[in-house]
């Protein structure tokens, strides 16, 4: 179990940055459900409750996620249920329960860039941008191919746009992690695939993404992309699959997503 | 540190430690229909509501309750025992363990959804496990409880 020593509930962003930079151990609290299942001696730990940081919104063409935000908010707003297709809540539905999800913060889930994410996923297969206290606003790709750094991180800016959207996981057994995730978008015939729970963490297929945004889908063009997406990421092997059975099932997996995005467009 | 919430309509401060979690505060206080049994979010067991939300009281700091309107089944002695009748009417109970934190989240769920389909029950309540039934006799007191049997 993990230990807190002292608690401070700062009253501002800078404040919150300062004292979590001030000593290895000070850790930012956001549900608490992962830090629980660890060990961590926690010298301070940063409640950011003050700060409201616990919204969703619409701001200059973007919607605006707060990093304290719960799942289930993000998975009820109307806002994001009615925006591309639903792809958010469809890929946060599976994450063990109810109680849970209204429990724990998209700011942690993010910031984590845990392999298994569900949420990750669905969010590069969007416009999304990161915004960190102290390294800034990026997109969520780059945030996620950069080095591990103690920062905080503030919100989410998706683009708001017509991008037609699909997820799909693959559960073992539901509520446990996924073995592997898709998910597949497309705004104005340009493709996103994006492929998480390798189990390394999500990466987008960038030519198979490129090749159907160049020649259009297709039959033969949609079995080309499954397959070059199964080519050009990596897998591995855990206790949930092997990195050949993950291969067979993300090529399953795009294809039936692209196939879902297209049933989106025609409707 | 000191917190200030109410408890099934009652205000309250207790002293709590900066890592203590609120099923230990509740159950410290008497709050005995709260359990724990997993301890890492998966069985749903310890099932209150925060602000009317249901929340996994082993995952959730105490502090956290601050300033807000904890319930837990104590305070919903009406609506708990009239679906728990239901509940054991259709064989749905054995040990009874994870009634509490089942009943809670029935109640949440009858409060959000309206008319709720038989696939949205279950999604619903994928959080809560249950070690002895099998789960169709707590489905069939839910759709009488609700209506839509
Ligand atoms: C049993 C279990 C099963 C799960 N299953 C799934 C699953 O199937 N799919 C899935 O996608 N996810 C799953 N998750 C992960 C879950 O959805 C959350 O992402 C995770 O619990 C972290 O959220 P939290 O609010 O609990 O974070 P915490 O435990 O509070 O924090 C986690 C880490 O993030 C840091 N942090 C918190 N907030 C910020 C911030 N704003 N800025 C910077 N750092 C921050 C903390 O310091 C800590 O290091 C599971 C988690 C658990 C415990
Ligand atoms: S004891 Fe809280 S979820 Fe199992
Ligand atoms: S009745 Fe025994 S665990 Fe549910």
């Amino acid at each position: 179990m993990f230990t807190i020593l002292d608690l401070v509930q700062p009253d501002n962003l800078a404040e919150a940055y300062q004292i979590l930079s001030d000593k290895r151990n000070n850790t930012i609290l956001g549900g608490c459900a992962f830090l629980k299942m660890g060990k961590k001696r926690i010298n301070t730990g940063v409640d950011l409750t003050k700060l409201k940081l616990n919204y969703i919104q619409e701001t200059d063409g973007f919607i605006e996620i707060g990093a304290m935000t719960s799942l289930r908010d993000i998975e009820t707003h109307p806002l994001l249920t009615e925006h591309y297709n639903g792809v958010l809540p469809q890929s946060l539905r599976d994450i063990i329960g109810v109680q849970f999800r209204n429990g724990v913060t998209v700011g942690a889930s993010v910031y984590s860039k845990y392999g298994f994410s569900d949420l990750i996923t669905a969010l590069l297969s969007l416009d999304t941008e990161v915004e960190l206290f102290k390294a800034g606003r990026m997109p969520l790709a780059d945030f996620l191919s950069k080095p591990k750094e103690k920062d905080l991180l503030v919100r989410l800016w998706i683009k708001k746009t017509k991008r037609q959207a699909s997820y799909l996981s693959f559960r073992n057994s539901a509520s446990d992690y996924a073995v592997l995730n898709v998910a597949v978008s497309m705004l104005n015939n340009r493709w996103t695939i994006a492929v998480g729970a390798r189990p390394s963490k999500a990466a987008i297929a960038i030519s198979a993404s490129a090749l159907l945004s160049l020649e259009g889908a297709t039959s033969e063009t949609i079995e080309e992309a499954a397959k070059r997406t199964s080519e050009e990421l990596s897998f591995g092997t855990n206790t949930r699959g092997t990195a050949t059975y993950r291969k067979a099932l993300c090529r399953a997996l795009v294809k039936r997503g692209i196939m879902e995005v297209l049933a989106c467009k025609s409707n | 540190m000191q917190i200030e919430l109410t408890i099934n309509d009652k205000a309250v401060k207790w002293e709590v430690a900066n890592d203590e979690f609120l099923a230990d505060t509740l159950r410290s206080h008497g709050f005995l229909s709260v359990k724990k049994a997993c301890d890492t979010s998966c069985c749903g067991l310890c099932t209150v509501w925060m602000d009317g939300k249901s929340m996994l009281s082993c995952s959730v700091l105490s502090l956290r309750a601050h300033g807000k309107k904890i319930t837990t089944i104590e305070g919903l002695p009406k609506e708990a025992e009239e679906f728990a009748q239901i509940l054991s009417a259709e064989g749905a109970e054995q040990c009874g363990f994870c009634s509490p934190g089942f009943i809670m989240s029935v109640l949440a769920m009858k409060n959000e959804l309206v008319n709720p389909t038989e696939e949205e029950i279950i999604h619903y309540l994928t959080g809560n496990l249950c070690r002895c039934t099998g789960y169709m006799g707590q489905l069939r007191a839910i759709k009488i409880y609700l209506g839509v049997a």
